[in-house]
């Protein structure tokens, strides 16, 4: 099956998962925002947002496209309720302290690579395009968070803690990237990688780095699932309000 | 009468007197965010461009530059058109754009070394150029800086921090 035949709605609900992810967990990042422990740290959490925000942008602009009723990546981002986001659960948790924020960025970004590298090999040219340039920035990225992870597990007794319970904490929010369902189905080895396909590289490069960081990788139990299917948690929703007041309250604003 | 291509390479070449908003060192085509000038059949005019980071936010300044610069010159109908591929590069910058952005005071970018394997390692991080003293007894303070384009170094030598192009 090539890339045109693919019928419109996989690949609009997978263009949003794409943006989705991005555009959430762009958004936390950008909650450190003059909040960062050091000056570099502050800058640097905005940096990475900011690439996140702007693959969301594209990816959701390609989405509107595809889905042709007129929405534009605007429309899809402040005018959805959060039932009809496609995010994983990962990435509307609340940051915590700075531990888990890089931790949370840590495990994202690593599957983030991976996923991007096999997209801009993809079969879609302007999906392949828009991730062959995010693919670039998620490289710079996991380098940030891997070394913070380093640092943080093989650091102070209490960064070694902190460092443990983000990862306790966040490991079974883990499961749903690597989920496969119709839609990664329908998609697979056409325009996306198979999302199963992942996790062996992402398992072997998140336990090489947990173990230098003196971390214990948790043992795999109960894993959340849902939130490709809308079913969130209840923090997207504050998230959202927060994030889409001033587009739903003055509608067509410009600034 | 002007043939197309060359009306074309002279809207091109016009373009070249936008300066970047965040680096205004360089001008926006030999930053190669501007790919392609195209003049259409119907009359107007349509510009490829390539986005330089995914967020970075100086895209849409540069957008209604070229709109603008090229309604100067009477041009109306003028269409964006946001390429993709090939990914934006800094490879692409020519030795006179590199040594445009040391006179300005910011380290050129290397050449985009190989993809390593994924993964991290800090003990790996090539020491930049003093822009201002040439040494190379400096320190990357952070990989990210004031724009999206630039990461934070500090001279030992000169005893100051500076700003160096990523390679990308």
């Amino acid at each position: 099956m090539g890339a045109d035949s693919v019928s419109y709605p996989w690949l609009f609900e997978y263009l949003l998962r794409l943006g989705d992810d991005r555009l959430v967990l762009g958004h936390r990042l950008s909650e450190w925002c003059g909040h960062g422990p050091v000056l570099e740290e502050d800058i640097a959490l905005a940096n990475v947002a900011l690439d996140l925000i702007g693959q969301a942008t594209h990816f959701l602009r390609l989405a509107g496209q595809v889905e042709g009723k007129g929405r534009d990546e605007d429309a899809l981002a402040y005018l959805r309720d959060g039932i009809a986001y496609r995010n994983v659960k990962l990435v509307e948790l609340p940051n915590g302290d700075f531990g888990r924020t890089i931790m949370r960025q840590f495990l994202f970004d690593v599957w983030s690579v991976l996923l991007l590298d096999g997209l801009r090999r993809a079969a879609h040219p302007e999906l392949a395009g828009i991730a062959a340039k995010a693919h670039k920035e998620a490289r710079y990225h996991v380098r940030h968070s891997g070394d913070w992870v380093l640092r943080l597990g093989d650091g102070t007794e209490e960064s070694h803690r902190r460092a443990q319970t983000a990862l306790d904490e966040l490991w079974p929010y883990t499961g749903e990237l690597f989920a496969a369902d119709e839609v990664g189905g329908v998609l697979a080895g056409t325009v996306a990688p198979d999302p199963t396909a992942l996790e062996p590289a992402w398992r072997r490069v998140v336990s090489d780095v947990v173990r230098r960081a003196t971390l214990t990788l948790p043992a795999d139990g109960f894993m959340h699932s849902g939130g490709r299917q809308g079913r969130h948690t209840e923090h997207l929703g504050h998230l959202l309000d927060e994030m889409q007041i001033l587009a739903r309250s003055h509608p067509g604003a410009k600034w | 009468m002007v043939s197309r291509a060359s009306a074309e390479t002279e809207l091109f070449e016009l373009l070249r007197g936008i300066p970047d908003p965040e680096v205004p060192a360089l001008d926006i085509v030999e930053l190669g965010i501007v790919r392609r000038v195209e003049l259409r059949p119907d009359g107007g005019v349509t510009v490829d461009v390539t986005p330089t980071y995914s967020g970075c936010p100086a895209m849409h300044v540069i957008e209604q530059e070229i709109v603008a610069a090229l309604r100067a010159k009477g041009h109306d109908r003028v269409e964006l058109r946001t390429v993709y591929s090939p990914a934006w590069t800094t490879d692409w910058l020519s030795d006179a754009a590199k040594a445009k952005l040391k006179a300005y005071g910011i380290t050129p970018p290397a050449l985009v070394a190989a993809e390593q394997p994924l993964v991290p390692l800090s003990a790996v991080v090539r020491r930049a150029a003093c822009p201002y003293c040439g040494s190379s007894n400096t320190e990357r303070k952070s990989e990210f800086g004031a724009t999206a384009c630039k990461a934070i170094h500090y001279c030992h030598h000169c005893d100051q921090p500076f700003e160096e192009f990523k390679a990308l």
